[in-house]
């Protein structure tokens, strides 16, 4: 094991090179699913007839599948029928599709755990179903969301390693480049590795934790 | 959709699908017993032992799967599969561990008080009074973990296991038939799944309405 020349400057830049573009690519992905799982998960709670069940369906069949499949399939399927991604937007597109299936189901019970009262109250008030949810439910469900967010985070942070199968130059491929010139250098590039990855998640485990004991 | 891709290729789909379920239900098995023994830990009356305990579930669930399969694979030279299966059981039992110990902390600790005052020692009075209620409260969240480990089983193929994942990459790159491939393979994940997600849906459910 050579542990001095697997940690050259060389490779220790090359690594956090590839950590920040995990670091960018988590960051995107969770705001892009927030967005699109707030939709839907919104959609859902509001029980629209035909597109709340479609809507479901959809959200079941991404929960229930391999994001790896998904990456695949947004990288080497979909130019099939001619849609074309590079590597590092197809792993977004990737990681959003399955994350934002995840976070509308947090959003949708972060929904449902708010009293049925709070909206009777706001429609007699006057204001509208959807004013009632943008100004009253949303509010009060957005704080509770917070941890299970955070926790889906960590996932989508650990998940981004899995871009590596499409070429992303990522902490995973960079580590892989860096094993590979010396048998030596395994050992010590994978611990580093998962150091970095460990580092981050478990300071948002940590995070998490907190919001939790603080609301209850 | 191209049907023929799946009547001529019968044999290989249902290959990786036997691979899938089989690495999934032995790392199921696994992490079971290793989870149980686990979270056993983080609550024994002994702080060395909670200390091993956490340090196991707060690394392995904080670093990505692909990472401990990769180690598994390249450092201890095992077969694609027989590593996919080992780091698939290192992480699942981290989750399985949690999950068993939330449901051994759900029980009320007058249960454990009992026990011990009616003289059971401390390991009589988790086998026989807090595990066998415990079970009930984590069924659910086993459940979920199963779900997960059948979807993270497709990381094998990354390393050459021979799973469902895997087929479908060499079906597709010597058919060039890719969406119909994969489409086809999604289909057969979603044969294992869905039907687990369905009880595990209502599981909860009842669970809900019996407290």
């Amino acid at each position: 094991m050579d542990f001095i020349g697997a940690y050259s400057a060389d490779h220790l830049t090359f690594l956090l090179n590839g950590f920040w573009l995990t670091l960018k690519m988590a960051f995107i992905a969770i705001i892009l699913s927030f967005i699109l799982g707030g939709v839907v998960g919104t959609l859902r709670f509001a029980k629209i007839p035909v597109l709340s069940q479609v809507l479901a369906v959809i959200v079941e069949i991404i929960r229930n599948l391999p994001l790896l499949l998904i990456i695949f399939f947004t990288f080497f399927a979909l130019p099939e029928i001619g849609i074309k991604f590079k590597e590092v937007p197809a792993a977004i597109i990737a990681l959003t599709i399955f994350e934002a299936a995840m976070l509308s189901e947090i959003i949708r019970s972060g929904l449902n755990s708010i009293d049925k009262g709070q909206m009777e109250a706001a429609r007699s008030s006057g204001l509208s179903y959807f004013q009632a949810l943008w100004h009253i439910i949303l509010p009060q469900a957005l704080r509770r969301m917070v941890p299970p967010t955070v926790s889906q985070f960590i996932s989508l942070l650990k998940d981004t390693s899995l871009a590596v199968v499409i070429s992303v130059p990522e902490l995973t491929h960079q580590a892989q480049i860096v094993y590979g010139q010396k048998i030596g250098y395994l050992v010590p590039t994978l611990l580093v590795v998962m150091l970095m990855y460990f580092v981050v998640n478990f300071t948002l485990s940590i995070l998490s934790r907190r919001l939790e004991v603080k609301r209850t | 959709m191209n049907f023929s891709i799946l009547t001529n290729n019968i044999d290989m789909f249902l290959e990786g699908f036997k691979v899938t379920l089989m690495a999934s239900v032995i790392a199921l098995i696994a992490s079971l017993l290793l989870g149980a023994f686990i979270a056993v830990l983080r609550i024994a009356p002994n702080k060395l032992l909670n200390w091993l305990g956490t340090i196991y579930v707060e690394f392995i669930r904080n670093i990505p799967l692909l990472i401990i399969m990769l180690f598994v694979y390249l450092v201890f030279n095992f077969k694609g599969l027989t590593a996919g299966t080992i780091a698939l059981t290192i992480y699942t039992t981290a989750f399985i561990a949690e999950a068993i110990r939330a449901g051994i902390l759900s029980i009320s600790k007058g249960q454990m008080e009992a026990a011990r005052s009616s003289g059971l020692t401390y390991g009589q009075a988790m086998r026989l009074i807090i595990l066998p209620q415990a079970i009930k409260v984590v069924i659910p969240p086993l459940g979920n973990q199963f779900i997960n480990l059948v979807k993270n089983s497709s990381l094998v193929a990354v390393i050459a296991g021979g799973d469902l994942m895997y087929q479908a990459d060499l079906i597709s790159a010597r058919t060039l038939v890719v969406m119909d491939t994969y489409i086809l393979v999604a289909m057969f994940y979603l044969l294992l799944t869905i039907p687990l997600s369905l009880g595990v849906g209502y599981l909860e459910k009842r669970l809900a309405k019996s407290n």
